[in-house]
């Protein structure tokens, strides 16, 4: 079965009333729909006039509730499949329980009869169980069922990467893990809770909003049901029928109908970027955020330094001072040693020479080659020095100590006795990061880069990068401190972090984003977890908060303007029998037997054309406040008061000249 | 021309009273009781230090409020036997006694009865001027208390807030506005009422009184009962332009600095500026509408301008001012008769009364009343930049949005279900004068005046009946206290919220955008759900008086 397919099948099975229950305006459609479809009934029985009409807009009725109910049901499809797959690394399998840690017998017992706090252990090859903390082993896990990532990472006791997520595989070696899951509360059971929708908690705003559209449908009940005795008065009977299909145009369907359309959509695009919330309330809160802490390594910076620049000494050709360089990284496999030689590649063409490599090693803290003429090296300043037994000269002193001021790393370059340079090695701040702070700023969002750095190298990092503030030689209580300190002057502040000490302010921030490679502690204390563990991607989670408030925004925004024309549509029918003058307010020029059928179709319709709205989330640039709000309320206000006038007449056209009234 | 050169100058006189009254109004808001004012807190034996909560507000302003309805309620129904009674007035029906305390104590002012044959000199002083007072006083506390919850103080005391009120606003205004009125030759004597022999020779008593003194604080506290029955339409009640002009002023003059005090107590003028621009901007098209129509005049009479019901002596401009001003402010009172203007102005008219009378509404309570919509506007449009919506950086959650729900429920529910009700029952039915889309006009009217505590109506339309005088009663009751009580509660709530940072990401309440969302708002919340029903009584009106037919 298709995805549509399968989505409208649930949406009819949705028609349950206590399915119907959690929509209370989806609720009220379904019941005047019901009462609708007696009342036509009974007309087409004892031959009425306008039966045909009537049991149209009955079943205009049902349609509007149905495409409310395939909305959601669309939204909930998106993730089933996600949940499927993941439902299969969950396969029941027995595991090896161990009453102490040395225990020479373990007892075989089903992995999902499994407490929080017993022992297990697990060898190459083995489904590790449920959520667990390594005590004891190293072992190489492959965790690409819950990260899609297929490299295998390592998973050691102690220290930050001791933690193993259930439904991961042991690829070598053997680990004891001390479960720290119930059972069926395990980070995989959230996961498939969370793609499924199934556990769905109303986050707060979405509870707000629907307190408005209750309050919006019970002033709408007020006008439609006194509208008939005022019409009595002037001498007018209105039909039931009428008055139902006025009631369920005027209270907000449109959004009804999306709203948790809307609230499953986004919680799907934070699971597609791969992120995992333990509540809807931190995807809001994500949307609130006024403060950043961003990490400054992998997120502002590449992990590593690279090579940015050649400093000759005195008497030496730059050119030999490169190709030294050169062929003394060539066969260096680190980040830094990789730089060195793509920049000097940059820098002219090298003829490569046959030679014997030297590692680096911790005595000598030297790596190079060993050529048959020469012994080329490279290493940090005191190292060279002492390997040659030279001091640099002036010049080049000067330079190693701009070097170092401005927070990069310079390494030296010998040719057995003689110091050829020095290369520069700096943090690189990844492209593209300035333009995306710069964004974040105009959203009113302040960033602050976390360092271990000194405070120079710190502040000359944070001026390239073009953060809003520095927090250097940070320790986790600095962290905490910084957080409390933001809080308590009304920021709203959001972090990541993956170490067990980052644990108290990721619990004391508003927003907290653990990577998935960090400890229990860390995952624990954080409301959100990022599968990839990639910092960067706090923005993007702010994004999606962002957008979903949007989304829900103008949304109701449009349903709501929408009920003007839907009086310009319906009152001239309703009241120009007995108002000839009324037909003034008959803009649209709408037929009196079709307007109202037209409208009830156009209610109906609209909900579906705007599913693909709802189920992606309203287009979002990063802006400020005042440029959104001019835009959203442009589009979907503006947009709003006249799209139904448009749409409610070409509807019209097309029920007259079908002849369906 | 000469009218708009008139409205304009009339704007910027007020404009600029209004700023400098909500300047002097901050500060006896802001500061701590003088010594003479202890003494009163003490012989009243109340408790006038405490920090009272939304809770404890609304628990004082229930309780002052049932004590001066049970006082009021006395005084009427005893005034024959009490003194002060020259001209030997008897005592007041229950029904209607009932009505006018309410109406009296709600700041609605609603007359069932006339003044000159139905109430004694002691009711008029001590017991409707007092009302007129504290009511007005009473709305002023709760608009002040509201603002400080918004901006996160405190909500403060009533028994303060609503002492200084009379004492330094609305006392030492009432002398200077009573004192012009006087020089205008507004009666103010004990004397009873004056027996005198006209040309012809017949024998004419002519009503007099304290009449003055309750003009001018019926005006600034817009309460709007006149001291004769018709009201200010009466020459003894607004002899000259001057006295007209006078009291329109005063009808605005607290409303507008309201606005303003706003700003000042919140401590970001602009937001107070953002509030006044919509609600001058929603009272100038009123204004606009009622002015054009009433220029128009009747086109099955001929050309010229409507004077059916007016006064000559202010004619068509000066009576759409007041028209305007008086539905606007929750005043009342009336120079002309509402009944008899044009069907496109008693649609403004009562469009401005069921709004919930935000458009600067009464004292106090005309910016409360627009804090709803804020809260509304707040909501909505503010999730439209991504944020959880937040008002002056306290955030607009769950129960700030119900309460807004159920505050703003009250309005059509008393206007729509009591109206209709009325429409219906028939002893209630016989209220009505005219036939047609304009008898439904005078009961929407009517409706909308209780509940939205104006107090005004279509003359000709019976009031006094004993359905009218207890429906009204409650739903006067229902309009004023489903907003003060909800109101209150959402201040509480706001004062005690963590204030957030503004930043360029945080939503912008001020400022052209949010003032036209504010009105947008207005319009569609507050008109819109009374659109249906202005279709089939002044829009067909208007339409059928187009097509020859008039009723």
């Amino acid at each position: 079965m298709s995805n549509l397919q399968m989505a409208a099948k649930a949406a009819v099975l949705k028609l349950h009333p206590r399915a119907l229950k959690a929509n209370p305006v989806i609720f009220v459609t379904a019941v005047v729909a019901a009462m609708t479809t007696v009342l036509a009934l009974r007309d087409l029985l004892t031959g009425a006039t306008g039966a045909g009409v009537n049991l149209q807009i009955a079943l205009w009725l049902w349609i509007c509730v149905l495409f409310a109910n395939l909305a959601e049901a669309l939204a909930e499809g998106r993730g089933k499949a996600r949940a499927d797959s993941l439902r299969a690394t969950k396969a029941e399998t027995t595991v090896r329980l161990l009453a102490t840690m040395d225990d020479p017998a373990p007892r075989e017992v089903p992995s999902s009869a499994l407490k929080a706090g017993q022992l297990v252990r697990v060898d190459a090859g083995d489904l590790i169980p449920t959520d667990a903390e390594v005590v004891r082993g190293v072992a190489s896990v492959d965790e690409s069922a819950i990260t899609g990532e297929s490299a295998p990472v390592i998973r050691e006791s102690g220290g930050d990467r001791s933690s193993v997520t259930g439904g991961t595989r042991v690829v070598s070696d053997h680990l004891i893990l001390r479960v720290v899951a119930e059972p069926g509360k395990s980070f995989l059971d959230r996961m498939i809770a969370m793609v499924e929708g199934a556990e769905r908690q109303k986050t707060p705003n979405e509870i707000a909003l629907n307190i408005l559209l209750a309050g919006l449908t019970l002033i709408f009940l007020i006008v439609v049901v006194t509208l008939e005795p005022f019409a009595r008065f002037s001498g007018l009977v209105l039909p039931v029928i009428t008055l139902s299909a006025l009631f369920v145009t005027l209270i907000p369907t449109t959004i009804g109908g999306l709203l948790s359309a809307i609230g499953i959509a986004g919680m799907d695009r934070l699971v597609r970027a791969n992120v995992i919330a333990k509540s809807g309330r931190a995807v809001e809160a994500a949307g609130d955020v006024d403060t950043l802490l961003l990490d400054k390594t992998g997120t502002i910076t590449f992990g590593n330094r690279m090579a940015d620049a050649f400093v000759a000494a005195q008497g030496v050709a730059e050119a030999d001072l490169v190709h030294a360089a050169w062929l003394a990284s060539l066969a260096d496999d680190t980040p830094e040693g990789k730089s060195i030689v793509a920049l000097a590649a940059r820098m002219g063409t090298h003829v490569p020479e046959e030679g014997e490599p030297v590692a680096f090693s911790a005595q000598t803290r030297l790596s190079g080659v060993d050529l048959p003429d020469r012994t080329l090296r490279k290493g940090a300043v005191d190292a060279v020095e002492r390997f040659t037994g030279q001091v640099a000269d002036a010049g080049l002193r000067n330079a190693i100590d701009g070097i170092a001021r401005s927070g990069g790393t310079p390494l030296l370059v010998a040719d057995g006795a003689r110091i050829l340079g020095a290369i520069h090695l700096k943090d690189v701040i990844k492209p593209g990061v300035r333009e995306r702070f710069a964004e974040l700023r105009a959203m009113g969002i302040r960033t602050v880069m976390i360092t271990g750095d000194n405070p120079v190298t710190a502040a000359s990092i944070a001026a390239e990068a073009g953060v809003d503030d520095v927090l250097a030689e940070a320790t986790p209580e600095m962290k905490l401190d910084y957080i409390r300190r933001e809080q308590a002057g009304g920021r709203l502040v959001a972090m990541c972090g993956d170490g067990s000490n980052d644990a108290p302010a990721l619990a004391q921030a508003d927003v907290g984003v653990a990577m998935n490679s960090g400890t229990p502690a860390a995952k624990e204390a954080a409301n959100l977890i990022d599968l990839d563990s990639d910092p960067t991607k706090l923005i993007e989670i702010v994004m999606v908060g962002k957008q979903l408030l949007i989304s829900r925004g103008a949304l109701t925004t449009f349903s709501i303007a929408n009920d003007v024309a839907k009086y310009f549509a319906i009152l001239p029918a309703l009241f120009v029998g007995a108002f000839p003058g009324l037909q003034a307010l008959n803009v649209m020029r709408l037929n009196p037997e079709s307007a109202i059928l037209s409208a009830v179709i156009f209610n109906a319709l609209v909900i579906v054309a705007l599913i693909p709205l709802a189920l992606r989330g309203v287009r979002y640039r990063p802006s400020s406040a005042a440029a959104l709000l001019r835009r959203n309320l442009t589009l979907y206000g503006l947009g709003g008061l006249i799209a139904p006038f448009l749409g409610i007449k070409a509807i019209d056209l097309c029920v007259t000249a079908l002849g369906l009234a | 021309m000469t009218d708009l050169l008139g409205f304009a100058l009339f704007a910027a006189a007020l404009t600029a009273a209004a700023w400098a009254l909500a300047a002097h109004m901050t500060r006896i808001y802001e500061n701590a009781p003088a010594r003479a004012e202890r003494g009163l807190y003490r012989l009243a034996g109340v408790r006038a230090d405490v920090m009272q909560d939304g809770r404890s507000y609304a628990l004082a302003v229930l309780a002052f409020n049932a004590a001066g309805f049970v006082l009021l309620y006395a005084i009427l129904r005893a005034q024959a036997v009490l003194p002060l009674n020259p001209d030997g007035v008897g005592a007041m029906a229950p029904h209607l006694a009932f009505n006018t305390a309410i109406s009296f104590v709600t700041n609605t002012n609603w007359q069932a009865y006339s003044g000159e044959v139905q109430l004694s000199y002691l009711s008029q002083m001590a017991g409707l001027t007092v009302q007129n007072f504290v009511s007005a006083a009473t709305g002023m506390a709760v608009g002040v208390a509201v603002i400080r919850g918004f901006a996160g103080r405190p909500l403060g005391n009533f028994w303060t807030d609503m002492t200084r009120s009379v004492l330094y606003v609305l006392i030492p205004l009432s002398v200077v506005l009573g004192v012009v009125l006087i020089l205008q030759g507004v009666p103010q004597t004990l004397l009873g009422a004056a027996h005198v022999t006209t040309l012809e020779g017949a024998d004419q008593t002519i009503a007099r009184g304290p009449a003055a003194a309750q003009i001018a604080i019926k005006q600034l506290g817009t309460n709007g009962g006149g001291f004769f029955g018709v009201n200010s339409a009466h020459p003894l009640e607004n002899p000259t332009v001057l006295s007209n002009m006078a009291q329109v002023f005063a009808i605005l003059l607290i409303p507008v600095a309201f606005c303003f005090l706003f700003g000042r107590m919140v401590r970001d003028t602009r937001q107070g500026w953002a509030i006044f621009a919509a609600m001058g901007v929603l009272f100038a098209l009123g204004l606009a509408v009622i002015h054009l129509s009433e220029l128009a005049g009747n086109p099955l009479l001929g050309a010229g301008p409507n004077l059916e019901g007016k006064e000559m002596r202010f004619g068509a401009a000066l009576s759409s001012l007041w028209a305007e001003a008086t539905t606007a402010a929750s005043n009342g009172s009336v120079n002309a008769m509402h009944d008899s203007f044009m069907p496109l102005s008693g649609l403004v008219m009562t469009v401005n009364i069921a709004l919930g009378e935000v458009i600067f509404g009464g004292v106090g309570a005309g910016l409360y009343g627009m804090l709803l919509y804020v809260v509304l506007a707040v909501f909505l449009a503010g999730l439209m930049v991504g944020r959880t919506p937040e008002y002056l950086g306290r955030k607009i959650e769950a129960r700030e949005v119900t309460l807004a729900v159920l505050a703003f429920l009250s309005i059509p529910l008393g206007i729509l279900v009591g109206a209709a009700l009325s429409a219906t029952v028939p002893q209630a039915a016989a209220s009505v004068q005219d036939a047609g889309p304009h008898g439904l006009g005078e009961i929407l009217y009517a409706y909308a005046s209780a509940v939205g505590n104006n107090g005004s109506a279509f003359a000709g339309w019976g009031a006094a009946t004993q359905w009218q005088t207890t429906a009204l009663g409650l739903l006067m009751l229902l309009g004023r206290y489903a907003v003060i009580v909800p109101m209150l509660a959402i201040a509480g709530s706001l004062s005690v919220k963590r204030q957030g940072v503004s930043t360029s990401g945080t939503f912008p309440t001020h400022g052209p955008l949010f003032v036209v969302l504010l009105i947008v708002t207005v319009v569609i919340f507050g008109a819109l759900t009374f659109f249906p029903v202005l279709a089939l009584g002044p829009v067909a009106e208007f339409t059928a008086l187009r097509a020859g037919q008039s009723f």
